[in-house]
């Protein structure tokens, strides 16, 4: 019963998504006021209609109802509550449904704190938001109904994939989709844009809380599924370069330089075509990204249910949505005449360059994302891109960007004196290359790039915290109520760029110091790794709700002291038969140490194979994330962009 | 700028990628097509010594089919009568039991049939890995101990006659 509410609540929403992205704009075409006024009430009604059919297959899972197709696909009775919870957005159409959910969340909200915008523009804007959601709610109905049934039913469900049964996967994706769909806002603000022909300061400042929320969502929902790798799946990476990992970094580069370009356009009136069509390639991002992990056009180790049909389903809508975008913005962005200009080395410029080091950075992950694709369909070679590639090309991109990065703030706007900004920053150029050298001299030296990335990173932080000092006047009288009082837009960015410079040192270490050893290990034995001496106590059969595990205890020392003890598993589970790896890690400031026990070597199982890992300054690369996030918060938190603030000049 | 660019690079984009639906991603040829096969010797179900070895398929003068399988595998029962049904076409078979107990191996081929000239017991897979297996089953076909070509998964009829003819016609 609660099942078909679901499924009849998603055909309302669906009829509410049609209503809201026609007649409202007729009427702002036509200028109607009562065709207006169903705008904001329908976002409301959709909305609400959405909730109820999400919360309807979350409940189908809670109970764990067989007869749903979905439900059976991918739950099991003895899987933990909140695996069951979290494979409601876990499955391919929940997914979606849950994609659909938070549009329409993100549509009340825009319905709701810009009710102060001219009607019109508003219509306008809940309108585009509409009728994405129209999209959605379609394929949904059409190709991935969540709701179906099955009879007779099984007793029992499939389960879910072990490995995405954990609580950092379990939030991972919610946080994934709301900093995606989160660009839909934008995006819509940008077609509404370039219906109404005008863009400046107002809309600019309407445009930038929305993409930082996007923003702030996008890089936690990629650091927590980038963490979860790092301790799943047992091999101490954190980052692929996989298709999937690419299709929610790609986004994340263009809503960064979205973010940068925002602040030009509000400050200077200008750059404003560009902003418009960095808007449209965020969302056309997410969309994509949609498209590659749902459609199974490329092989990835995120191997989902996939289908071809439902592939050419995405692709026409994402034809319809970006290209139908695109070619509004070639047909209009004419109209968007620059306001102020700007020398070439200026405030200005330096974003500028940020935006095309950003936007390259992100057309080469496309590139090498797509190439084997590009490959396979014009020669019928089978290529993979990897690593190499991408760590080549993209670190050749940031090392300008990071350059960059430090000059940046310290440039005035309009026109800056390079020599004189050169001068007032050569110290911090000395320092961060003094500091690099004392530390490769202390760590007995490296790889050239490790000295590079390490420099780079030194840089950053210097200059941030210096750009920060002379903002506060640090040390001259009342400078702990200037430091209190700044604008939280520029505190913001000042934590952003100094949690980037954090985890650029983070990813300098665990990238080119990190050490590994890999041995047959008997009971008490010993193998020494980064200073650290671990021995194997012993090893215990033990038995989880949906799963047996191999748990090994380690006794973990440093100069003769016993420090910790270490308990990795080696976990079987049952539905889906499958095996996990749950390593060991001791954290601390300077290194992660990391364990994975393996098989038995012999039959009397009292020879295990072990893996151990030291990765250098891990921590320095989730505490700089988390730090990159918190600057984006509290520039949220700006009197500016208070989303129920009046607008002022947009008219 | 020409501002139809944006529009140009999508629309070529969007072309890559219905060209690309129509691709089938889990088709990866072996790197090791028209390579040696790699050393290996494996001891027979239901023998003590390494009688079955890369040795034994360098000097089989015939084309052969080489298939790995496995009693946990599901595919390779639906995939088994067909094996039957080219043993008795003429068809010499070899076998590699993927990562399986001898028992099971045992009690399979009573069950099933036999198929297979020799089957060789890679218990702990490592004879798959260097053949670069990912999948059970999958089958490869060699000539004089050359791989000539790969199969990922079970052998339906049809990809038989497209397929394996055309490659064992022209190896022999």
């Amino acid at each position: 019963m609660i099942v078909e509410l679901g499924h009849f609540a998603l055909i309302l929403a669906c009829l509410l998504s049609f209503i809201q992205g026609t007649f409202p704009l007729y009427g702002a075409l036509k200028n109607r006021g009562r065709l207006m006024s169903l705008s904001a009430p329908a976002a409301y009604g959709q909305f609400f209609f959405v909730a109820i059919s999400f919360f309807a297959l979350m409940y189908a899972f809670i109970v764990s109802d067989f007869s749903v197709v979905n439900v059976a696909k991918n739950s099991h009775t003895l899987k933990p509550l909140l695996y069951k919870i979290s494979a409601t957005w876990g499955s391919h159409e929940g997914s979606i449904l849950f994609w659909a959910f938070v549009l329409a969340l993100y549509g009340a909200m825009v319905a709701y704190f810009g009710r102060r915008l001219p009607k019109s523009f508003h219509v306008t804007v809940l309108a585009v938001q509409a009728m994405v959601g129209f999209g959605f709610y379609l394929f949904l109905l059409l190709t991935s109904n969540p709701f179906e049934r099955v009879f007779p039913f099984p007793m029992e469900g499939n389960g879910l994939n072990p490995l995405l049964q954990d609580p950092g996967l379990a939030f991972h994706p919610p946080l994934l989709y709301m900093g995606y769909v989160g660009l839909s806002v934008t995006f819509s603000f940008a077609v509404g844009a370039l219906i109404a022909g005008r863009v400046d300061a107002a809309w600019a400042r309407w445009v930038r809380p929305w993409t930082l929320l996007a923003w702030c969502f996008l890089t936690a929902g990629l650091s927590l599924g980038s963490w979860w790798a790092y301790y799943e799946l047992g091999w101490g990476g954190w980052w692929f370069w996989d298709p999937v990992e690419n299709a929610a970094f790609m986004p994340w580069l263009v809503a960064t330089g979205l973010l940068h370009s925002a602040i030009v356009v509000e400050k200077r009136d200008t750059l404003k075509a560009w902003t418009i069509l960095l808007a449209i390639i965020a969302f056309s991002f997410s969309l994509l990204g949609t498209f590659i992990v749902r459609s199974g056009v490329l092989t990835s180790v995120h191997a989902f249910a996939t289908d071809p049909e439902r592939g050419v389903f995405i692709l026409a809508f994402l034809f319809l949505v970006i290209g139908g975008s695109l070619l509004l913005f070639a047909m209009r962005a004419d109209r968007l005449q620059p306001g102020g200009l700007f020398a070439p080395v200026s405030r200005e410029s330096m974003l500028v360059i940020n935006n095309l080091l950003l936007s390259v950075a992100a057309l080469v992950v496309l590139f090498g994302t797509l190439y084997p694709l590009l490959r396979d369909a014009l020669t019928g070679d089978k290529i993979t891109v990897g690593p190499p590639f991408f760590n080549m090309a993209f670190g050749f991109l940031m090392i300008p960007l990071l350059l960059v990065m430090g000059l940046g703030p310290s440039t005035n706007w309009k026109r800056a004196d390079l020599v004189g900004l050169l001068g007032r920053l050569k110290f911090i150029m000395l320092a961060a290359l003094l500091a690099t050298i004392v530390i490769f001299y202390i760590v007995d030296g490296g790889e050239i790039m490790a000295a590079v990335w390490l420099g780079l990173g030194l840089w950053l932080l210097l200059s941030t915290l210096f750009e920060w000092a002379e903002r506060v006047k640090l040390f001259k009288s009342g400078f702990m109520a200037r430091i209190i009082r700044q604008p939280r837009a520029s505190m913001g960015m000042s934590f952003g760029h100094l949690g980037l410079a954090i985890a650029v040192i983070g990813i300098s270490g665990t990238s080119y110091w990190n050490l590994e050893h890999q041995d047959i290990m008997r009971y008490g034995d010993s193998a020494s790794i980064g200073g650290y001496d671990v021995t194997l106590r012993d090893t215990d059969g033990i038995a989880g709700p949906n799963y047996t595990a191999v748990k090994a205890t380690f006794d973990v020392s440093r100069d003769g002291s016993t420090i910790t003890t270490l308990e990795p598993e080696a976990r079987v589970y049952m539905t889906p038969p499958m095996p996990t790896t749950e390593a060991a890690i001791l954290s601390t400031l300077s290194a992660d140490l990391f364990v994975v026990i393996g098989e038995a070597n012999n039959k009397e199982h009292t020879e295990w194979a072990v893996r151990l890992y030291y990765k250098p300054l891990q921590l320095w690369l989730w505490a700089g994330v988390a730090i990159m996030v918190l600057g984006g918060l509290i520039s949220l938190s700006d009197r500016r962009f208070r989303m129920g603030a009046p607008t002022r000049g947009y008219k | 700028m020409n501002k139809f660019i944006p529009f140009a690079i999508f629309c070529a984009i969007s072309l890559a990628l219905y060209v690309g639906l129509s691709l089938n991603p889990s088709n990866i040829p072996s790197e090791l097509i028209n390579d040696p096969v790699p050393e290996f010797a494996l001891t027979e179900v239901g023998s003590d010594t390494a009688s079955f070895s890369s040795e034994t398929l360098a000097t089989e003068e015939d084309v052969i089919i080489m298939n790995f399988f496995a009693s946990w595998c599901a595919p390779c029962y639906v995939e088994h009568p067909f094996l039957m049904e080219l043993k008795n076409r003429g068809y010499k078979i070899y076998g590699v039991a993927y990562k399986d107990r001898a028992r099971n191996i045992t009690r399979f081929l009573e069950e099933q049939g036999n198929p297979y000239t020799q089957v060789g017991a890679d218990e702990n897979g490592r004879v798959g890995i260097e053949f670069g297996v990912y999948g059970m089953p999958e089958t490869y076909i060699i000539k004089n101990g050359i791989i000539k070509y790969k199969h990922i998964g079970p052998i339906l009829e049809m990809q038989f006659e497209d397929e394996f003819i055309p490659i064992l016609e022209s190896a022999r």
